[in-house]
């Protein structure tokens, strides 16, 4: 309620503009208003939680920064809703990066939650520890990472994939192990996984590309049930891995286009290098055949045309315009035509690849010519790209059609378009050259269009036309001098008289009359013509002196006093190079080469032209720039190399799975957390002493009558002694791992052991006699026991964080089971909590073997389910847990003094607990 | 991959921002708005922007920009069918798709985009899994929430991410079952001044409604298979079985989805069902213009062109419109220099007809552009390439289907020159 009304008050100081009391106002509400956050994430009700959640999400998506929040949020990470579970989750993968100590807080939560027997729990658990970017837990991601790239769950270890390239982006020195795990996931034969592992493989190791042999035939033959994400990583890979491998399908063809494209361009005398240079070529040349594998690639990858994903589309196409023959690439033509009907954005990438695609291959798409013609609707980004398509496509035999629906676009009313379609015109006329004549005509025409760009496209086409072959022109040049009389667009004139003077000795009747009319009305021209003129003047001074001295002085000495300063420089400039005077300098004498330079033709080509260079369909060959990371598409190999090593032995390969699965499902059996929690804590140890003590967890993977075995740092306690049970030995221990069906109970784990000679039967839990809140959740009943045999079960009990014990029935045996700390371990450590909570302080003489720290923190924790929590002094050990039914804190300080002393704090708000830890402590340390 | 995602509105605001890696400052989208004013229309800015340190690629839906920041190569094709993927679930869920629904729905499109994301990889796009994971919001259930205190997020765990066929749920079940397909086909179409068509396709999809208890498994079989030039499926439908057979073959979504869509080869003539008589004219040294327009119907199969819009974008010289339609209403607006006209039905006794005079600039000389004409227009009960559906099996249940099949046939870019 108070937020609201805080922010109704806002939004009337904001109306009012008061600004800089707003300001102040609401940073003070700011500062309230996460208070008030804070509070309903600290209560009980979910609800409430949920809706702070909420509300701190809605501030992360708007950009608005909650750092501050991260203790208050961070403590709900072991939430039993699910719906506040991921929005914590969010929110930590959010600032985790920011609050790197504070974050490790949650860490065990996901490491329980990786030793889930439900597959998605582990995924997700995995997924959300990968995406913490803590430097420090960097070691146990990764060994998370290897346990899940083994998991039964192909999900799991799809997830295991996702998480190598963020492990491999927090921390590149893992690069070589994360390579193994790949390597063992590329092997994996589900098509859930095998679009993630090539994904983490181009993203860490994208040039071990022996990794791939191997998998090659198995990547094409599951590609077609990928997810398609996959697919598109995965068909880009292998086009990079077939241009190693693979020999050039069109090894034969290319040297056949490749002249026949010259002959269409080039002069004469190359063509016969060319020709020599081919013959050679024949005589080494072999028939091809293609690689087996080269062709299943083509095969698999054939049906993806169909996809309703552009970018698989796409894949399949770039796939083809680089690894088939040319006689099979034009089926790929279809498929991208069909993209273009798609979202614009779709459109603007397919047009850029098929721009480029049509220069080195025109005819595939010469039948599909009229979907590239251009609506008025279309984005003019769009209708530039198909423009230049159009203009890739012209050939003599289309020419017609094209430059009849060019005429129309010239027509249109965006002006950038026409521009283009001027260009396009002029390129068309160049590389065409039955259509040069009628290209230029129609320019021409275009001179007299009211719109000055069109215009002045026109001109600088017409003029890029006429530097190819002034002398043919000299007809159009006469025209153009003809316009001069109609035209008004000054930028048009400009043009024109630059031409004029340029060609001035194509045209040496009609240039000194143009400079006549000119001097004419020179006063009255636009500047840029008025500075055209003078160009003119002083090429046709230096070309034909006799006729146009006298209007040359004219021209100059009526620029010398013009109003532009610009013109006057000009003029005092050009009459000092020009006429030459007695004190004229070194430079009048070169005045000629100076203006009338052969100045090179202007080369009208596409700008898509060897971009075919870049793997089509990357974003690199859209910028026809590198992106960073970015793979070479490489040549192909002058020869094959060995096909044999993509062989896979069957046999052999099936025989290993065997064994490796065997062997999975043995250590499955013998709890698998014996073994690694071992190193787990053991690494841990060695790691940092800020690390947060692993917890000795063993498979959560619990069903009743599965035979566990205890990890060996917890302490067994005898329950029935084999001689008064007759027989029937019973040991118990509290196993530390979460009661799955209910997590307020505390896991004891029974050990039955049958030391007689018959089967005992029925073992099960009869009228449990407890106090009043206490509850027992009972292991299901054990119909026969075989003589010398022993069974492990787990049953929960709530002792409600009391200290009495809980007393049940077996069959007809009376037991009663002493409560003994065990806690979750999850903390979070508060100063301010402190407060609260009752104090215990004892002193204490450590016991001999209670040299270092690992010891005590060995003992500590053998002694109660604690967890270490860093602190800043070595001499201090602390240690924090949590009460298993009303998740009370408990926290517990050794600090060591010399001479082996040392002095025990219990903090705990349960006394009688408290008092019970320090003896339990106590006892432990000094023996 | 996929750095990062801003959400930003007509007016230039980044209303929504979500990470999947380390945060990007949200100063990056500069270079998007630098972009966004050069170019003259919204829908000119390049799709992918290169910055100094990050390529910015962008998707234009309902006027809001969708703009994913990446680092590195990865196929822009790639991103832009991802974030059209994200707006079409967005409209699965809200409905429509727009500022004022992702922000009330700002915590289910958090949820959203960390379901359909793992470290910029795609993860769960499929629309069934994510309503597994998600439910949609929907009136009753923010009751009930609000009442219950229960959530939005699915209780169980998603199965559908684990099994062979990714896109069904389990455990589907119906009262009624029904299976109802909708093939439309587009005509696309360019008509020159003398009325010839200069290009014409048709583009077809079948659009499929399927509420169907259990694991049903369909064929749909085709009367004229051989129509069908180019199709796209969906993934469910089995492709070696259409290769061998033409006959679609699949275990539906539940739900809606787009179960394949075609293109009819251009090598049969395509029927034109509308022409357009018109005569806009300027002359010289006039400041008036002439605007004559008459529709009819032309090769309909005896079906009626209903739902007719004609729109035109005039020269920009044009000041106004003084036109008067025979039925339907016309709007000019004199800024955007944009005509409609919504016509209605088309009646062949009585054709529709827009005739008046346009007035231009005074002193402004005649403008050389020809004005295109844009139409619009439905048939019901027809699919004009003459498409039709044989028959509809189902295997793998018991019960017995309620089957429907609905065509029609609109107008896709249907473009008259003048």
């Amino acid at each position: 309620m108070i937020h609201l009304i805080m922010d109704t008050f806002l939004r009337y100081l904001k109306e009012r503009e008061q600004e800089q009391l707003v300001k102040i106002l609401s940073f003070m509400f700011y500062i309230f208003r996460h208070d008030d956050l804070k509070e309903m994430l600290d209560s009980n009700k979910d609800s409430l939680k949920l809706e702070a959640m909420k509300r701190i999400v809605a501030m992360i998506a708007r950009g608005k920064n909650t750092s501050d929040l991260f203790p208050a949020v961070v403590k709900n990470v072991a939430c039993k809703n699910i719906e506040v579970k991921k929005l914590v989750y969010v929110y930590l993968v959010r600032y985790a990066e920011e609050q790197q100590d504070l974050a490790l807080l949650s860490i065990s939560t996901f490491q329980r939650g990786l030793k889930d027997p439900n597959q998605l729990i582990r995924a997700s658990a995995l997924r959300v520890l990968s995406s913490i970017r803590v430097t420090i837990i960097v070691p146990i991601m990764m060994l998370a990472i290897k346990e899940a790239a083994s998991d039964m769950s192909p999900y799991v270890r799809k997830t295991a994939a996702h998480a190598i390239p963020k492990l491999h982006s927090l921390d590149p020195e893992q690069k070589d192990q994360l390579i193994e795990v790949i390597e063992k996931l590329l092997a994996d034969k589900t098509t859930l996984v095998a679009g993630s592992v090539v994904m983490a493989f181009e993203e860490v190791c994208p040039d071990r590309i022996d990794l791939i042999h191997k998998n090659y035939r198995k990547l094409c033959n599951l590609l077609i049930d990928v997810e398609e994400w996959g697919q598109v990583v995965i068909i880009n890979m292998l086009t990079r891995y077939a241009r190693t491998q693979f020999l050039n399908p069109n090894i034969n063809e290319s040297l056949l286009e490749d002249s026949s494209e010259k002959a269409f361009y080039a002069s004469d005398d190359e063509e016969d290098e060319d020709k020599k240079a081919e013959a050679a070529a024949l005589v080494k040349r072999k028939p091809y055949v293609m690689d087996p594998d080269h062709r299943l690639l083509l095969r698999n990858t054939k049906p993806l045309l169909q996809s309703r994903n552009a970018a698989v589309v796409m894949a399949v196409a770039q796939l083809y315009f680089h690894l088939a023959p040319k006689a099979e690439v034009g089926i790929i033509a279809k498929a991208l035509v069909r993209l273009m009907r798609s979202h614009s954005e779709v459109q603007y990438v397919v047009l850029q690849n098929v721009a480029t695609m049509t220069i080195k291959r025109r005819g595939m798409f010469e039948p599909y010519l009229k979907s590239f013609y251009i609506r008025s609707t279309d984005p003019t980004q769009i209708k530039i790209l198909k423009l230049e398509v159009l203009t890739n496509l012209a050939n003599e035999t289309n020419i017609s059609t094209i430059l009849r629906e060019f005429q129309t676009y010239i027509k249109s009313m965006d002006k950038d378009f026409v521009a283009a379609s001027i260009q396009a015109i002029g390129r068309c006329a160049t590389n065409i050259g039955e259509v040069r004549d009628t290209c230029l005509n129609g320019l021409v025409q275009l001179l007299s269009n009211r719109d000055e760009l069109v215009v002045a496209e026109s001109v600088v086409v017409i003029k890029k036309l006429l530097q190819m072959q002034p002398e043919q022109h000299s007809d159009i040049i006469k025209h153009m001098a003809k316009l001069i009389d109609n035209i008004q667009v000054p930028m048009a004139r400009a043009s024109i008289l630059w031409l004029i003077g340029e060609y001035c000795e194509h045209v040496p009747k009609i240039a000194p009359d143009v400079l006549r009319k000119m001097a004419k009305t020179f006063t009255n021209e636009e500047d840029i013509v008025k500075l055209q003129i003078i160009n003119l003047a002083a090429k046709l001074y230096l070309t034909n002196s006799k006729q146009t001295k006298l209007l040359t002085q004219y021209v100059l000495n009526l620029a010398k006093y013009d109003q532009n300063y610009d013109i006057r420089d000009r003029a005092r400039f050009i009459r000092q190079l020009i006429v030459p005077t007695d004190k004229s300098g070194a430079l009048s004498k070169y005045a000629k080469k100076l203006f009338l330079a052969l100045k090179p033709a202007p080369v009208l080509e596409s700008p898509f032209k060897d971009r075919d260079h870049f793997q089509l369909g990357s974003l690199s060959h859209l910028l026809n720039a590198k992106a960073g990371g970015y793979q070479e598409l490489p040549e192909w190999p002058e020869s094959a190399p060995d096909p044999s090593v993509r062989n896979v032995e069957v046999k052999d390969s099936v025989c290993a799975r065997r064994t490796v699965l065997t062997g999975k499902a043995v250590k499955n059996q013998k709890s698998s957390s014996e073994s690694e929690s071992e190193s787990e804590s053991s690494e841990s140890e060695d790691e940092s002493e800020e690390e947060s003590e692993e917890e000795s967890e063993s498979d959560t993977n619990i069903r009743k009558k599965k035979t566990i075995a205890p990890s060996g740092s917890i302490k067994m306690y005898e329950l029935l002694h084999r001689i008064t049970g007759e027989g029937l030995a019973v040991e118990y221990c509290f196993s530390r791992q979460p009661f799955s069906p209910d997590p307020n109970m505390v896991a004891v784990q029974i050990q039955f052991t049958n030391n007689t000679n018959s089967e005992t039967k029925n073992l099960h839990i009869e009228e449990p006699r407890l106090q009043s809140g206490m509850r027992i959740r009972e292991f299901a009943e054990i119909e026969v026991l075989a003589a010398g045999e022993s069974v492990t079960v787990v049953m929960g009990i709530d002792f409600c964080d009391s200290t009495q014990a809980a007393n049940f029935q077996l069959k007809d045996l009376k037991f009663s089971l002493a409560f003994n700390l065990t806690k979750r371990c999850f903390l979070s450590l508060f100063t301010g909590k402190l407060m609260g909570m009752n104090e215990i302080s004892e002193k204490l003489t450590l016991g001999e073997k209670c040299v270092n720290e690992h010891v005590i923190v060995e003992r500590v924790t053998a002694t109660a389910n604690l967890s270490r929590v860093p602190c800043g002094s070595d001499k201090e050990c602390r240690f924090a847990g949590k009460t298993v039914s009303s998740g009370c804190l408990v926290l517990v300080t050794v600090t060591t003094k010399e001479g082996g002393r040392a002095q025990l704090t219990v903090n705990c708000e349960k006394m009688v607990i408290g008092t019970m830890l320090v003896k339990d402590i106590m006892q432990a340390l000094s023996q | 991959m996929i750095h990062s995602l801003f959400l930003i509105n007509a007016s230039g605001d980044i209303f929504l921002e979500k990470h999947w890696k380390s945060v990007v400052s949200r100063s990056v989208c500069d270079y998007f708005f630098e972009a966004l004013e050069r170019a003259t229309e919204p829908e000119n800015v390049p799709p992918v922007i290169p910055t100094p340190h990050h390529f910015l690629i962008n998707v234009l839906r309902h006027r809001i920009y969708f703009v994913a920041v990446i680092q590195s190569e990865v196929p822009p094709l790639f991103v832009i069918e991802f974030l059209h993927r994200v707006v079409d679930t967005f409209q699965d869920y809200f409905g429509v798709c727009t500022e004022a629904a992702i922000k009330d729905n700002v915590v289910v499109v958090y949820e959203l985009l960390e379901e359909m994301l793992d470290n910029g990889f795609p993860l769960a796009t499929e629309s069934n899994i994510l309503k597994e994971l998600i439910k949609p919001p929907t009136i009753l259930r923010t009751v009930v929430n609000t009442i219950t205190g229960s959530t939005n997020v699915g209780e169980q765990l998603p199965t559908g991410q684990l099994s062979v066929v990714p896109w069904r749920r389990t455990g589907v079940k119906y009262t009624n079952n029904e299976a109802y397909f909708d093939v439309v086909e587009e005509i696309d179409a360019i008509i020159d001044k003398s009325g010839s068509t200069i290009t014409a396709e048709i583009q077809g999809v079948v659009d499929a409604c399927v509420k169907l208890t259990g694991m049903p498994d369909l064929t749909l079989s085709f009367m004229n298979p051989r129509l069908l030039d180019d199709v796209s499926f969906h993934p469910c439908v089995r492709f070696k079985r259409w290769e061998a057979e033409r006959i679609l073959s699949f275990i539906p979504p539940d739900g809606n989805f787009r179960l394949l869509s075609y293109h009819v080869s251009s090598q049969n003539l395509v029927a034109i069902p509308v022409y357009v008589k018109h005569n806009i004219s300027f002359r010289e040294g006039s400041s008036q213009g002439r605007f004559e327009l008459t529709l009819g119907p032309k090769q309909t199969m005896g079906k009626a062109v209903e739902s007719v819009l004609v729109s035109s974008q005039l020269p920009r010289g044009v000041l106004n419109a003084n036109l008067n339609p025979s039925q339907g209403t016309y709007t000019f607006d004199p800024v955007t220099k944009l005509l409609s006209w919504d016509v209605g039905k088309i009646n062949p006794q009585k054709l529709p007809s827009l005739k008046g005079s346009m007035s231009l600039q005074t002193g402004a000389s005649k403008p050389d552009e020809n004005p295109t004409i844009n139409i619009q227009f439905k048939i019901q009960q027809l699919a004009i390439s003459g498409l039709k559906v044989n028959r509809l099996d189902m295997y793998g249940e018991k019960y017995k289907p309620f089957k429907g099949i609905k065509y029609m046939t609109k107008a896709g870019k249907f473009q008259v020159r003048t």
